[in-house]
């Protein structure tokens, strides 16, 4: 805890800023029923009420409270988002670890399927699977979560191809040691650096591929509160010169550039370099 | 020249590969659902007699095989089906979307690309002076900022308080061109703001790369000025990593431009594909992310392309 605390005071501004907006959040989304002053899909009043005191950011369309909807929506989009990145991360570094350790045939095949699906842009796919299996949770979940994981195949493949063939997996190889074994006891410790790194700046990607499509309409349904259908739902009061839809999306962009602050200077740090460009 | 030609057509043979197998992908993804579409779409109420009806005009009492045939077939010819919604011929409801879509890419590519150069060159000129910070920053920023919120804050700027420009980019094939530009320099604004960060950064990126080698040093020692050593000397030389970056860049914009279309509510194909998405109109999914999904892989296909054959290392291999 004592040196946590110290590389805290040593982070530069942008990264001090950022992991105190990130915990922000996660308290936020934690303790979210204890937080936000009414219920995630109570009709309260009129819809589109302005600030007050009663509604401290308003209404939304259907006469719901903003500011708890916002509250929510945190848990959910978050929620989802970092569900995703471990479904992803958990597939994509698994099979990446595989490809490596392995090699030969299954190197090759489960390459050339993640350079096909690579090949694909990710909105397009998500969308198409969508039209075809409804806009349902479970398949949202799992088609983000595949897609998203042949980037992660990429780079545990590539930190564990450089791991894999040092002395010490040798010996563990040598001494008969199942293929589990060395994924997880020789080289997944070797490669949770830059995994980590990754984890950060996939989570801020899926985040933003979440809010996209439920920002179309796709996304998460309704009534669940979720920062992308916000926006949408009160578009229509950026025309009345209103900046309450501006919100959710505000939201949305301080966490991924405070996501993205933390994870420049994580790599900055790795690197050991003064200068990343 | 001989390899470089083999490399190129070893590349082009990979991307139809691509194209196939999305082709493959898109036809067969309807196979994957539990029971068939008919059933899944008209729900519980339908009749058998309304699903058969539905099923034979879709094809989807035909062989899956000869289904696939017929539809790639359809598709190399311009037939793109019967939208399942309003029954309109597909490719009629495509054409002139994919030209708006196309009008609107473009006007974005012609903003963002000489724009992203200038401030890459300009942020490796003045190199970790407080002007390269701001532009750090101001490009983390943007990366991390939806393309929807971009596109909100300049309405509510440009359009709802100053009034400069319309909220909404409605086009018609009736408008000048001028008009037309007009109209679209919101969205286009919108995809300028989210692209050109990443390019700028590349740019900065391999121009820093190539001011470390020695020639460059050379260069400085003759007491050229530091603007003429990154035009005439740097920038030729990072040119290939360049042109790679505004080409994936681009490919990158024929998706971005789905969100956009749909916050301006501009007459493009990424509008039509989200309706349809939310109306299920299956066969109009499958057409438009055909014709995303191959202006993409043309764009990072170039993009390969163009960066063999600028680069000498891969022209002259030993």
């Amino acid at each position: 805890m004592a040196s946590f605390f110290k590389g805290f005071l040593a982070a530069p501004l942008s990264a001090k800023f950022g992991m105190l907006v990130v915990f922000g959040y996660a308290v936020i989304s934690l303790f979210a029923p204890v937080i936000a002053p009414y219920g995630e899909t109570e009709i309260l009043g009129a819809s589109y009420e302005l600030w007050s005191d009663k509604y401290p950011l308003g209404t939304d369309n259907l006469g719901r409270d903003m500011l708890s909807r916002l509250i929510f929506g945190a848990r959910n989009t978050i929620g989802i988002a970092l569900l995703i990145t471990s479904l992803a991360f958990l597939l994509g570094s698994i099979t990446g670890m595989i490809a490596a350790t392995v090699g030969g045939w299954t190197d090759q095949i489960l390459s050339r399927i993640v350079d096909v699906l690579m090949s694909i842009p990710s909105l397009i796919f998500a969308l198409l699977v969508l039209s075809i299996f409804g806009t349902s949770m479970p398949y949202l979940i799992g088609v983000i979560a595949i897609l998203d994981s042949t980037r992660v195949f990429r780079l545990a493949r590539a930190t564990a191809m450089n791991v894999a063939v040092m002395d010490f997996v040798e010996v563990a190889r040598l001494r008969g040691e199942r293929l589990g074994w060395v994924m997880f006891k020789e080289i997944l410790p070797n490669i949770t650096t830059p995994l980590l790194a990754e984890f950060g700046l996939r989570f801020c990607f899926v985040f933003l591929f979440i809010s996209a499509l439920s920002f179309l309409g796709l996304g998460l349904q309704p009534p669940m509160a979720d920062w992308g259908s916000m926006v949408r739902d009160n578009a229509t009061l950026i025309t009345y010169d209103d900046v309450t839809p501006l919100l959710p999306a505000g939201a949305i962009a301080l966490l991924t550039v405070a996501m993205n602050f933390v994870v420049d200077w994580m790599l900055h740090k790795s690197s050991g370099l003064k200068d990343v460009s | 020249m001989i390899n470089v030609l083999k490399i190129v057509a070893q590349r082009i043979a990979l991307g139809l590969f691509t194209l196939l197998v999305i082709s493959l992908f898109i036809t067969f993804g309807v196979e994957l659902l539990p029971g068939d579409l008919a059933e899944s779409i008209l729900g519980q109420s339908a009749t058998p007699e309304t699903v058969k009806v539905f099923r034979a005009e879709l094809g989807l009492d035909k062989p899956a095989h000869l289904r696939y045939l017929d539809w790639l077939a359809g598709m190399a010819m311009g037939d793109m089906g019967v939208s399942l919604a309003n029954k309109r011929e597909i490719s009629e409801l495509v054409g002139l979307r994919l030209g708006n879509t196309l009008f609107l890419g473009g006007f974005a590519a012609a903003i963002a690309v000489p724009l992203a150069l200038l401030l890459g060159v300009l942020a490796a000129l003045y190199r970790n002076s407080l002007y390269d910070r701001a532009v750090n920053i101001f490009t983390l920023t943007s990366i991390s900022f939806p393309e929807f919120f971009v596109a909100y804050i300049l309405i509510l700027f440009f359009a709802i308080k100053l009034g400069w420009f319309p909220g909404i980019s409605n086009v018609s094939t009736e408008l000048s061109l001028g008009d037309k530009l007009y109209r679209t320099l919101l969205p286009a604004a919108t995809l300028t703001l989210v692209v050109v960060a990443h390019m700028m950064r590349m740019t900065r990126a391999a121009i820093i790369n190539v001011l470390a080698s020695p020639y460059i040093e050379m260069a400085r020692l003759k007491g050229i000025r530091p603007a003429k050593i990154i035009l005439r000397h740097a920038l030729p030389n990072a040119l290939a990593p360049i042109v790679n970056v505004v080409a994936l860049n681009l490919a990158y914009l024929v998706v971005g431009v789905v969100i956009v279309e749909v916050v301006f509510v501009y007459p493009g194909l990424g509008q039509l594909l989200v309706d349809s998405v939310s109306k299920r109109d299956v066969p109009v999914v499958q057409a438009c992310s055909m014709i995303f999904a191959s202006v993409y892989i043309m764009l990072n296909l170039s993009a390969d392309v163009i960066s063999i054959i600028t680069n000498p290392r891969l022209l002259h291999p030993r």
